[in-house]
């Protein structure tokens, strides 16, 4: 029993940085209906910036925010030259436009910072907190445990501005209904721009997670394929959902993995949250949040 | 909004709105065909017509969600170019839609918050942190709002999200918004579409009354011929994106023209 909690907080606590990753896309899909397949590439962006520039001499402390500002520019940026000269096309078009973005953004990173891979030490090392392991047997990773606290923090805050302040309230009614917010006078494209500097600056704290436990290397931008299963719990729009759906796809994987996997074999692990949002998909289209879509004939 | 009145300040004034020969065109079809017409201070000005004669989209091209080919609008003496629907709302211009336009999943408290997006100043930084102006802001804009709930007697859903609402209520909380701005030109596009008799009844009231007690301005597009004459200062009636009458209820009664289009003649 004491494994099975285990494996099960392990699971959880990676989840919560899959929902790091799935809120990002949340929050541009809600705003702008753009699925930003550059998510991933941005994550990968950010995490080799910092590095970069922590090689380039510039101490930790300072790393961040000179990250976060480029993150920041990025999403103004991507905002004003690429979203907004194609407003009101199609959403294939918009989709479309940001799969461009991500090799855009790739590519960019890598000219900037090189290819090679490196690692990114955090300072908090992938151990087992000893008092938990001396109270209950469990091991709990002090790493894992300190980044489901970054997270947790971030999207606390994140919750709070906008379900408290104008821009939040502005940017739920943009998502909600375009002409209605234009026509009470909400600026969409300094909305849109909030919304794509806010998900510059989450991928900034999940490429820097991420990177710690993985290395900063090309394969981060794949980090976004695992949010996908997220946002088809949760659904596109929702950011409890993301949060939720993070935690169901890293306890589920990892207690699948352990359990179920030695039955078949073993390394179900990448493949498992994929069925299980498939399976979802099939009971309830709308994600565990969404409002349900009854069409009216 | 200011308190209300006890006696009428509405004394109908000089023009403030002016179209001069807008037309209209998707493509092929003709939306609007050389439209002229005016809009007096703190009259009700009702625009009618059959369905697709063009109403919606004269009230789209007053608050510059369309652009006309051709034509000058001229809003409180200036000459407008490709206003946008941001720019109509700066300068007073507030709007209900035939198809409810509300923030769904919100609530009604901050659907009608959302009307005074333009009164609020504080920035991001300071909205991101909840200090100084953001906090004081929220809440002197939030009294407002109150006095708008009480005007329209919502008081009892204020905080269920518009979504659950029925359809008479929905309408309700729309022009709550609106209202919210304290614009001095409203522009209603069917207020009182799908609604029963009661509903009507109240919604023609609360018209009234924002016209009486504060004074706006209003374009009124509505079906029900009754509700036209029975609150409307001065009729414009569309046929088939042309004006085919202009003027009190009466005399647009009398018309022959209009007759015909009401009752499916000569088409
Ligand atoms: N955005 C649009 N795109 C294409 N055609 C439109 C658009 N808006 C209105 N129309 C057309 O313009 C005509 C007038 O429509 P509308 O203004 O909605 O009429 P009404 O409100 O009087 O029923 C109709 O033929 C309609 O199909
Ligand atoms: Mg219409």
């Amino acid at each position: 029993m004491t494994f099975f909690f285990e494996v099960l907080i392990g699971g959880l606590l990676s989840g919560v940085m899959y929902s790091l990753v799935a809120l990002g896309f949340v929050l541009i899909y809600k705003a702008s209906g753009v699925f930003n397949f550059a998510q991933g590439a941005m994550v990968f962006f950010a995490a080799l910036t910092f590095v970069g520039l922590n090689e380039l001499g510039i101490p930790f402390w300072l790393c961040v925010p000179a990250t976060l500002a480029a993150m920041i520019l990025l999403g103004l940026a991507t905002e004003k030259f690429v979203l907004r000269p194609l407003v009101n096309q199609p959403q294939i078009t918009l989709f479309m436009a940001t799969i461009g973005l991500s090799f855009f953004i790739e590519g960019l990173a890598q000219l900037m910072w090189g290819a090679n891979v490196r690692g990114l030490d955090l300072g908090i090392q992938d151990e087992p907190i000893q008092w938990i392991s001396d109270a209950t047997t469990m091991n709990v990773s002090k790493f894992d445990i300190t980044a489901a606290g970054i997270a947790a923090v971030l999207v606390t805050v994140l919750a709070v501005f906008f379900s408290r302040t104008r821009i939040g309230r502005a940017l739920r009614a943009v998502a909600d209904d375009h002409q209605a917010a234009l026509a009470v006078g909400i600026p969409l494209q300094q909305i849109w721009g909030i919304v794509w500097a806010v998900a510059g600056a989450v991928a900034l704290v999940a490429g820097m997670l991420w990177g710690a436990r993985n290395g900063v290397q090309f394969a981060l931008t794949f980090v976004a394929l695992k949010a996908l299963p997220v946002l088809i719990l949760g659904g596109f729009e929702s950011i409890p959902g993301a949060i939720v759906g993070g935690l169901i796809i890293g306890a589920s994987e990892k207690l699948a993995e352990v359990f179920l996997g030695p039955y078949v074999g073993g390394g179900i692990e990448g493949w498992f949250p994929y069925v299980l949002a498939l399976l979802f998909l099939l009971v309830r289209p709308e994600g565990l949040f969404g409002e349900k879509i009854i069409r009216r004939i | 909004m200011s308190a209300p009145k006890t006696e009428s300040v509405r004394k109908i004034g000089d023009t403030i709105l002016k179209l001069e020969n807008i037309s209209l065109a998707f493509g092929g079809v003709k939306a609007l065909t050389d439209i002229s017409f005016d809009v007096r201070e703190h009259e009700i000005r009702a625009i009618i017509g059959p369905n697709g004669a063009g109403k919606s989209s004269m009230l789209n091209v007053i608050n510059g969600v369309y652009h006309p080919q051709q034509g000058t609008i001229t809003f409180h003496g200036d000459v407008r170019h490709n206003m946008r629907p941001h720019d109509a709302a700066s300068q007073g211009i507030a709007r209900t839609f035939q198809n409810i336009a509300l923030f769904k999943s919100m609530s009604v408290l901050d659907n009608i918050m959302t009307g005074r997006t333009l009164k609020m100043k504080a920035n991001f930084i300071e909205q991101a942190l909840w200090i100084g102006r953001a906090r004081r802001e929220e809440f002197a804009q939030r009294a407002k709002v109150e006095q708008v709930i009480d005007f329209l007697e919502i008081q009892h859903i204020r905080k269920t999200p518009v979504g659950r609402l029925p359809y008479g209520l929905q309408k309700r909380v729309e022009l709550a918004r609106a209202l919210a701005a304290e614009p001095t030109l409203l522009l209603l596009d069917e207020p009182m579409a799908g609604m029963n008799v009661e509903e009507k009844q109240d919604m023609c009231r609360f018209i009234l009354d924002v016209n009486e007690q504060y004074g706006t301005t209003i374009v009124l597009i509505e079906h029900d011929m009754g509700v036209v004459m029975d609150i409307s200062d001065r009729v414009v009636v569309l046929d088939y994106g042309k004006k085919i009458g202009d003027g009190t209820p009466a005399e647009v009664r009398g018309n022959k023209a209009v007759i015909d289009a009401y009752l499916g003649v000569a088409h």
